[in-house]
């Protein structure tokens, strides 16, 4: 089942909900809200979810999308759920390793290797 | 739109460390203000010969320090105005960001990779800024942020 909204498109396969963003910059607040806004719809309407989040098409990333990241994966937490993030492009994975997010969050290179983990 | 011409260079910004004739550009201080500044300069950069990772890097920092003016330093106050100096060379890029707010001490900004603070979904503007150019410095009682990008294919 695929789900599309102007900034995602989630498509549900093994019980897994798999998010891509439509938008090759997450930088703007605004934008960045709205995506906040329909992850945690996503999370609260899906039981214990299991939420991987592809970035095959996201080129740019700043800190404020980064807060967003991690007040989402707190909201899955609270919700029983499980949140890992995949294909990162080694420019972006380097701003997670600057942060150190890199620890925060369960990262894989493919989709198919998240998928499998959860 | 207050925007001054940032193509009429003004000569009173002509810099003494030959980092180039400094353009300026004025907005009110809103996010969606911020984006003006933000193209012209990578405009800028596009056709001066930068990779792409000197590319992101100018375009994240250029962000961070844009977000913070107006968010924290003018305090989302849409009255004030952010004040942008830029100069892009072949060599390097200068951007000068100021603010019209309190000012703050960069120093006293925690640690955001603290494993205490790690969690917390805010604090690391600066620290990207910090990590993707190769001069960074704050002015005017924080108001304003100086930020240099060397271009690596002309350094030596």
């Amino acid at each position: 089942m695929t789900d599309k909204s102007p900034h995602l498109t989630v498509i549900e396969q093994d019980s897994v909900n798999m998010v891509q963003f439509s938008d090759r910059k997450i930088l703007e607040e605004l934008s960045i809200r709205e995506i906040e806004d329909e992850l945690f719809a996503l999370v609260s309407s899906t039981p214990a979810i299991k939420l991987l989040l592809n970035f095959s098409n996201v080129e740019h990333l700043s800190s404020a999308a980064l807060g967003m990241l991690i007040n989402l994966q707190k909201e899955v937490k609270g919700a029983k759920g499980k949140l890992k993030l995949s294909n990162i492009n080694p420019q972006i994975y380097e701003v997670f390793k600057i942060t150190r997010l890199s620890k925060l969050f369960e990262i894989h290179e493919k989709s198919a290797d998240a998928m499998s983990k959860f | 739109m207050t925007a001054s011409d940032p193509h009429n260079a003004d000569s009173r910004n002509a810099d003494p460390h030959k980092e180039g004739t400094f353009k300026v550009i004025e907005i009110q201080s809103t996010l969606s203000e911020a984006k003006l500044p933000e193209k012209l300069i990578l405009e800028e950069i596009e056709s001066s010969g930068y990779d792409e990772d000197s590319t992101f890097a100018i375009k994240l920092a250029l962000e961070e320090a844009m977000t913070n003016a107006v968010r924290h330093g003018n305090c989302g106050d849409a009255e004030k105005k952010v004040r942008v100096r830029y100069a892009v060379t072949p060599e390097k890029v200068v951007i000068c960001v100021r603010d019209e707010g309190c000012g703050f001490c960069p120093d006293e900004i925690p640690d955001p990779t603290h494993p205490e603070r790690l969690s917390l979904p805010c604090g690391r503007g600066i620290m990207l800024i910090r990590a993707y150019m190769n001069e960074v410095e704050y002015r005017e009682e924080g108001r304003e942020i100086r930020m240099v990008k060397r271009n690596p294919a002309k350094s030596g």
